[in-house]
């Protein structure tokens, strides 16, 4: 209970909320950290995914890239960035983000896959009467994908945005052993110096902000998807997964 | 890469591989056990299932070094134990729900077909519900292992080892890129062969369901 009482007294203490390495500014740089590579890949994997899905080519892409994204540790992926992009990065004078950077390319890749996986099966699994009947009225094909695909494959999607972004913000929090900053700091520093306090308020940040990106982007789902797919279609809601699984544990 | 780092430390590969896989069988075996005894009990007491499931859904957001923080003020860092409560943690959250779902495809008729033929609810669930159900749980199998061994290697911060170690500890903090592909690759062909490893068994568990063509 004592220990308790010091980590109230640590996420109470002003000190702490002040200055660059304040759980302000640590708060910002996760976000800034987390936000670049969601925006990224999403702007890579869904216009690859929806092609993929409405073509029906590269299929098997998607499938072993999901599989082998899965295999691949987050940390495996961050040291391996890291190593091979710092000396480049300093070198072309970004050495003060130089960490960052390497992070947030890695993190590109760990997103891509489930936002990939999620945006072709989404369309892929879009009924073909649907496509047909378009097709029938005469609209071209960008406007079947636009109007037919991407708007009732839209709830399969935006899960595949959910499970990238919360992953994304658990490997940012990974970052911090690759000497950035973001939240994972008051963990990795307090484990560091056996600052017990800081280790668990650091995990209690970690948490809220992790549940909070889950929650918001539960929010975004209820208010996106058209009211006329929102009824009883399970199959929908459940994140797409090669194999039979639940949604992702992440990082 | 330094190919002769690699000859010269063997040893020291082959022991955080060892961890690596210790810390990953406790947790999958008895992540698989409490799974399994938490599934019977949700399916008798259906009332259990939606706050369960809630519970997992929460702790399922919440990334694993925070898990793992959140344990070492109790438990200590370089203690297994803080490891495994989290990891055994996160292989309830995926095994159960595919425990669940495994026995709830077991069709309607089937099970009628059971009770018809004189089977007590204990004959029917271990020889006709789980067999039914087993792909299913493999599959939660395969996918709770495989993550698992990616969650293992951030163990390492806690100082526990593993292929961890050689990542960040032998690799990245001595700037020494050959130790961190090393214990990368070492944790990507683990995954690949405990994935293979669960197809294997799952073929040998249902005979009935390999394609007859070869008689």
């Amino acid at each position: 209970m004592e220990f308790f009482g010091e980590v109230i007294a640590w996420l109470t203490d002003a000190a702490n909320w002040t200055g660059s390495d304040g759980v302000p500014a640590r708060v910002g740089e996760h976000l800034v950290l987390s936000v670049i590579p969601l925006v990224v890949a999403v702007s890579i994997a869904v216009p690859l995914g929806a092609w993929i899905g409405h073509t029906g080519r590269g299929a098997n892409l998607v499938i072993n890239v999901a599989n082998v994204g899965r295999a691949i540790p987050s940390l495996a992926i961050l040291a391996v960035a890291t190593m091979l992009l710092q000396a480049f990065l300093v070198d072309i004078g970004l050495r003060s983000v130089a960490s960052e950077i390497a992070t947030i390319i890695a993190m590109i890749a760990l997103a891509i896959p489930p936002i990939l996986t999620n945006t072709y099966v989404g369309i892929n699994e879009v009924d073909n009467d649907l496509v047909e009947a378009g097709r029938g009225m005469g609209m071209r094909e960008d406007q079947i994908l636009r109007r037919i695909e991407l708007a009732v494959g839209l709830p399969v999607i935006l899960v595949g945005i959910r499970t990238a972004a919360v992953q994304v913000v658990a490997t940012a929090t990974l970052g911090a052993v690759f000497a950035t900053g973001g939240l994972g700091r008051f963990i990795i520093d307090g484990i560091a110096q056996r600052g017990y306090d800081e280790v668990f308020a650091g995990a209690l940040l970690v948490a809220a902000l992790s549940i909070l990106t889950e929650l918001v982007f539960e929010l975004i789902e209820r208010r996106a998807v058209s009211s006329g797919i929102r009824g009883p279609a399970p199959a929908l809601r459940e994140p797409a997964q090669t194999g039979t699984g639940g949604g992702e544990v992440v990082a | 890469m330094d190919w002769s780092w690699i000859a010269r430390n063997l040893d020291e590969i082959g022991q955080r591989t060892l961890e690596h896989v210790l810390l990953t069988v406790i947790a999958v075996v008895i992540g698989f056990a409490i799974s399994f005894a938490l599934a019977l009990l949700i399916r008798n007491h259906r009332w259990l299932h939606a706050p369960v499931v809630g519970v997992s859904g929460v702790l399922y957001a919440i990334p694993s070094l925070a898990l793992f923080a959140f344990l070492v003020p109790f438990t200590g860092i370089q203690n297994p134990l803080t490891a495994e409560i989290a990891l055994v943690s996160y292989t309830i959250l995926i095994l159960l729900r595919n425990i669940l779902a495994g026995l709830e495809a077991v069709p309607r008729d089937v099970l009628e077909a059971a009770d018809g033929m004189g089977y007590t609810p204990s004959q029917r669930l271990w020889r006709v519900e789980l067999p039914v159900a087993l792909p299913v749980i493999v599959a939660g199998l395969r996918i709770a292992t495989v993550t698992i061994i990616g969650l293992v290697t951030v163990t390492a911060l806690i100082g526990l080892g593993g292929l961890g170690y050689l990542i960040v500890d032998v690799g990245y903090r001595r700037f020494f890129l050959t130790a961190t592909i090393v214990g990368s690759v070492g944790a990507v062909l683990l995954a690949v062969l405990a994935d293979r490893a669960f197809v294997v068994l799952q073929r040998t568990l249902t005979p009935w369901a390999r394609p007859r063509a070869e008689g």
